[in-house]
């Protein structure tokens, strides 16, 4: 029973990977740059869903509202005056701006909110009680598995059936030629990082739902860990992005488990490692062999 | 009015001077070619006339508006669509999606509606896969609809190049090379598809292409750029017979 509880609470944490994954992997996979601030954005997320209840009364559900609405707009402001200026400049300084934008938001949120940890109250409350009460599964796990699922579900038919979604996989193939069908690519690239980070404004609640301690700095390690569950599954593919979130979590839970809590990092890197060295594309990635 | 004017359009690469003092006039519904050596500059032309590259100087009209500093997919939504000399296909979606990509100006449904399937979505879903299958069948690709792009034989893939663009609802289409890579019977066939398209939807098409064959055969008029300038114009017969455009072509 236990290792069905460790199993879960795997599978929780990694929705909430997979949830993170899911904007890194899209805007890789349209707009061809890592966005390293994304992590950040996660944060920010929280701490507006944080404030909404704390300070203004506001009840969890409105929180979260705000706080996808807030990410969404700074998700595509960031984009507008940190990348856009730069889409024709060398991935290194995509890169490096990406990294700049992440400090920026860390320390503006110092600024605003202190470096103090908030904690966090739950989003749902309560649990349910299985086989005679040796399985508890709490609400926000509940909450966190199909908000997962959804988002999953509702992306796939977004991309698959949709004149936008049908638009961002013109672009992620080949921008010039969609530009030049009709598509305007600069408001793809912004509905994407818009997505996303509504996306890591989810994400965040979620996340401090389940691990309540909030601060400027809370993001940059599921960022980091999310990234690498969007390379794992194969960076670019949206299912790539579930499963390796989804598994990434599950083995950071069992290598704490059974295992050791101070390696579990250690751990789940090193299978990011192993599983890159025998398969480059990550586990859904599909090789691109460059025409010579 | 002409459908397309070009008046004395440069184009500067730093010291070098890829397309000079170029004009051309095409009737609505004209059926034009665009002829030279290999980087005589006619490609660039269509990067110039698509908004992919900006003109140094001269003047680009459709239909009497101005083209110059226009966007691409604004350029595209004004009426002007192009094919590429190497295929430039989205190889991940299938057939039918490539062509749908082409209607994206026409489509009004908003977001929400799409996500949710609410409202007209599904009608005007069914009329765009309706207005898609029109297209392919001109091109014979209908039954490949749900076939990825890249999984197309060669020809096929061409074809479907020239669909997506029609799918924009051109008044202009260009067309680069459509002819490159294939045998003289593929050849055949493309002209006859090409002159089908012209009476069909009523487009006015230029054209490069290197096949003498298919430039004759449906052509009306020639361009001969040569080094970036204009070499000769004319019907095909009178460029052809044209002393400089042989000397061109092979040499003295």
């Amino acid at each position: 029973m236990t290792f069905l509880s460790y199993l879960i609470s795997g599978i929780s944490l990694g929705s909430v990977y997979a949830i993170i994954a899911l904007g890194y992997t899209m805007v890789y996979g349209i707009a061809k740059m890592l966005n390293f601030a994304h992590g950040d954005v996660i944060m920010v997320g929280a701490y507006i869903s944080f404030c909404a209840t704390s300070y203004l009364g506001l009840s969890p559900l409105v929180s979260v509202v705000l706080a996808i609405l807030v990410c969404t707009v700074l998700g595509i402001v960031i984009e507008r005056l940190a990348y856009k200026p730069l889409r024709q400049a060398p991935a290194l300084a995509v890169l490096i701006t990406a990294i700049g934008v992440s400090y920026f938001l860390q320390n503006a949120a110092l600024l605003i909110w202190k470096s103090d940890p908030k904690t966090f109250s739950a989003v749902a409350g309560g649990s349910i009680k299985l086989f005679g009460g040796e399985l508890t599964i709490s609400a926000v796990t509940i909450v966190t598995v199909v908000s997962c699922i959804v988002i999953m579900v509702g992306l796939t038919l977004f991309t698959g059936h949709t004149k936008m979604g049908t638009a961002m996989r013109a672009v992620s193939e080949d921008k010039g030629a969609a530009q030049l069908m009709g598509i305007n690519v600069n408001t793809t690239i912004s509905v994407t990082f818009a997505i996303g980070s509504g996306l890591a404004a989810i994400a965040g609640v979620l996340l401090c739902s389940a691990y309540p301690t909030l601060m400027p700095t809370t993001g940059s390690m599921p960022g980091i860990k999310a990234f690498t569950a969007a390379v794992f599954g194969g960076i670019g593919s949206i299912p790539g992005a579930m499963l390796g979130g989804i598994l990434l979590g599950v083995i950071e839970i069992f290598s704490k488990a059974y295992i050791s809590t101070q390696l579990s990092d250690a751990i789940v890197f090193a299978v990011l490692i192993v599983v890159l060295l025998v398969k480059p594309d990550g586990l859904l990635g599909k090789h691109v062999s460059e025409k010579v | 009015m002409a459908m397309l004017e070009v008046t004395k359009l440069g184009i500067s690469f730093g010291g070098l001077r890829a397309v000079d003092d170029l004009s051309m006039e095409i009737e609505k519904g004209g059926l034009v070619g665009l002829i030279g050596p290999n980087g005589a500059g006619k490609t660039t032309v269509f990067n110039m006339l698509t908004g992919v590259y900006r003109p140094t100087d001269g003047g680009i009209r459709l239909g009497g508006e101005n083209l110059i500093g226009k966007k691409p997919h604004e350029i595209c939504k004004m009426g002007v669509a192009r094919t590429f000399q190497n295929i430039r296909l989205f190889g991940k979606l299938s057939v039918l999606d490539n062509v749908k990509v082409g209607l994206h100006n026409e489509v009004t449904y908003s977001l929400v509606e799409s996500v949710l399937h609410l409202g007209s979505y599904g009608k005007k879903e069914r009329a765009m896969d309706e207005k898609v299958l029109d297209i392919l069948k001109v091109f014979g690709l209908e039954g490949k609809a749900d076939v990825l792009a890249s999984n197309l034989p060669y020809g096929q893939q061409r074809k479907l190049e020239i669909a997506r663009a029609l799918a924009t609802d051109p008044k202009l289409l260009l067309l680069d090379e459509p002819a490159a890579g294939m045998n003289p019977n593929e050849t055949g066939e493309l002209m006859e598809t090409i002159k089908l398209v012209r009476e069909k939807y009523g487009v006015t098409i230029l054209l490069i292409e290197h096949d003498m064959k298919l430039v004759t055969g449906i052509c009306e008029y020639l361009y001969v750029l040569n080094f970036g300038k204009l070499l000769a114009e004319g019907t095909p017969k009178e460029v052809l017979n044209n002393p400089e455009v042989i000397t061109a072509y092979l040499g003295e």
